[in-house]
């Protein structure tokens, strides 16, 4: 567990974060805001023309949105894009579900040396299988209390 | 099909979520991986009491495609099948309803192992 | 006996033993750094035709090695011990390429500190007459630390304002006793006929509750001072006495940081101060703090500062290289980075 830190760590601890460079972050923040715009533009276009082509339940034009997005991140960290976009637009291309795309297919990429199996297969999620993880379970935890509402008569 | 105005609010409302990933990996040091996992959570809390909805019929793709709206379906789907199904819908309704962005990134990231090669940071 | 040792943690070398010759090989960012004409060779693509990045820097191992021992018109099958290491998970790089060069061979692990570290070692084995020909190696590769501290190399991330870069690259040095006779007089030769360690100080580890790992100038700046400081104790020397203080990889936070604690502890080093990780990248090419790795400060050593040193540039210097002793289980279970730094004292004779 964590160590307490002694007044001299303290101490070092203050001087460092005086003499810290800076980062950036009201203009990191437009970046951010003006790639994250630009990524969701992109998937309203793909869910609308989407639409044109195809006819959609309103659930399957998300599902196809989502699916053509991943692919675009696919795409775009394969040719080695998206490492680029992401070192401008910081959080504008992690929160994205392109971003998520990303961190799935990057440690596959760069596990491959390590075989298929127990390189790819086993360092796929290593970055995404925790949002999965936490994803799942709590939505998983909102049913069951929605049963419960449910059950106490709450038919909402 | 959307119009000119829907898509203003797509960006700005797709833009202020990213902003507020900035915010958190600028100010708190979490690396990405905590702020996606911070947000897919927040994501299915926010549809869970009934805030994500509003949001979306706003934003559409401005909500949905930043990674709280994958929390969003997850959680739509999660109450959508604990009303049809009870106990068993609450387990299966999530995944279903994302199960499409799943095999998506599952299929996708295997694909690209087997066609690309990384390449080194400038 | 214990006449080698000077004060609390030092050492001196009585037959001072020579730095016959150095090489450096590196990647190509570093070759278009500001002393990027330096170096003896400069990876076009940073594979060098192998098929993963570790097999690279093996690579880089060997024929670094290999063009030291070339320099110094040696066998590399000759040479009496191989001491190096490397920043991989048990130092793959520097046992791999022993495996393949087939010399008698000493690993040593000290993180980015490597290069002081096995040049320390060399010379205590030279001067106490166990070792008389060598090779004291460390190096780097950008990709695989990447891969191993850090994230994949495609993954969108955005580095904070205090990360350094991995340095790509090797050095290799090439220590022979003091009373090696192997001189020469051509000009622009590639043997160094006056470099000698004349001494060192074994570091002691450090650690001032830094747990960032994008923040390593910081976690190892107060183990140089803690370093030179004890150097200046042991040997009752001040400051003034060198002509150039050089560290490792503490990058311009961490640089700052150690000329800070120099002062506060009344040692001005501001004139004569180097550090390896300022002066491998420019501030041009975006590199944020400045360099890091083992490749730093061997690269700077053997490619740059010990060429300078040879032509009468400057007659001592104290040569740190500092290492973060971290692993990615220690940073993911919350401990903070133990810093650590050798010197060695180099010479003209």
């Amino acid at each position: 567990m964590k160590q307490e830190k002694t007044p001299e760590q303290r101490q070092y601890e203050q001087k460092v974060n005086e003499m810290m460079p800076k980062s950036r972050t009201g203009f990191q923040c437009i970046k951010a805001f003006i790639s994250g715009g630009i990524i969701c533009c992109i998937g309203q276009l793909i869910s609308d023309v989407g639409s044109l082509m195809f006819t959609f339940t309103e659930k399957s034009r998300g599902a196809f949105t989502s699916i053509v997005l991943i692919f675009l991140g696919m795409l775009l960290t394969g040719i080695g894009v998206y490492d680029k976009i992401g070192k401008f637009s910081g959080a504008g291309s992690i929160v994205p579900i392109t971003g998520f795309a990303n961190s799935i297919v990057a440690p596959a990429m760069e596990y491959k040396r390590e075989g298929y199996i127990l390189g790819v297969g086993a360092n796929m999620f290593k970055l995404a299988g925790p949002v999965l993880v936490y994803g799942i379970a709590s939505s998983v935890l909102v049913g069951l209390i929605y049963c419960i509402i449910y059950a106490l008569g709450g038919k909402a | 099909m959307s119009s000119f105005t829907d898509y203003i609010w797509v960006f700005v409302v797709g833009g202020l979520i990213c902003v507020v990933g900035q915010l958190l990996l600028s100010y708190t040091r979490l690396t990405s991986a905590r702020i996606l996992v911070l947000f897919v959570t927040l994501g299915v809390v926010l549809s869970a009491i009934g805030v994500y909805e509003p949001l979306e019929e706003l934003g559409k793709a401005g909500a949905t495609v930043p990674l709280t709206g994958f929390g969003h379906s997850l959680a739509q789907g999660a109450i959508e099948g604990a009303k049809n199904e009870g106990i068993l819908g609450a387990f299966t309704g999530g995944v279903k309803a994302t199960a499409g962005g799943i095999a998506a990134a599952v299929v996708f990231g295997y694909l690209a192992s087997v066609f690309f090669t990384p390449k080194t940071k400038k | 006996m214990n006449s080698n040792r000077v004060g609390k943690q030092s050492v001196i070398f009585h037959t001072a033993p020579r730095i016959l010759t150095s090489a450096a090989i590196a990647g190509d960012m570093e070759g278009e750094g500001p002393i990027g004409t330096y170096f003896d060779m400069i990876l076009e693509d940073d594979t060098w035709g192998e098929d993963s990045w570790e097999k690279a820097e093996r690579k880089m191992y060997i024929e670094t090695v290999k063009i030291a021992c070339d320099k110094a018109k040696c066998d590399y099958r000759k040479l009496d011990c191989l001491l190096g290491g490397d920043l991989l998970n048990q130092i793959i790089s520097a046992n791999f390429a022993a495996r393949d060069l087939g010399t008698p061979y000493l690993g040593l692990y000290g993180a980015c500190s490597t290069m002081s570290e096995s040049l320390l070692c060399c010379a205590m084995l030279t001067d106490g007459g166990y070792l008389t020909q060598s090779a004291c190696i460390a190096g780097s590769h950008f990709s695989t630390a990447e891969r191993q501290f850090r994230f994949p190399l495609e993954l969108g991330s955005q580095n904070t304002a205090t990360a350094q870069r991995t340095v790509t690259g090797t050095g290799c040095a090439i220590v022979v006793s003091g009373d090696n006779e192997q001189k020469s007089s051509e000009q622009n030769s590639r043997i160094y006929n006056t470099v000698h360690i004349v001494g060192g100080t074994i570091g002691k580890v450090v650690d001032m509750g830094i747990t960032d790992s994008n923040n390593m100038g910081a976690a190892m700046a107060p183990a140089a001072v803690s370093t030179f400081t004890g150097l200046l104790a042991d040997f009752n020397k001040t400051a003034d006495d060198f002509d150039l203080i050089v560290t490792g990889d503490l990058g311009r936070l961490g640089g700052t940081l150690f000329c800070d604690m120099c002062a506060e502890l009344g040692v001005d080093v501001r004139n004569k101060y180097l550090d390896c990780g300022n002066i491998v990248f420019a501030e041009s090419q975006k590199v944020d703090c400045g360099g890091s790795g083992c490749g730093c400060s061997a690269v700077t050593l053997c490619g740059y500062l010990l060429k300078r040193m040879e032509e009468g540039d400057f007659k001592n210097a104290v040569f740190m290289a500092t290492g973060a002793l971290l692993s990615p289980t220690s940073t993911f279970q919350g401990e903070s980075i133990p810093g650590i730094a050798h010197a060695i004292i180099l010479e003209r004779r």
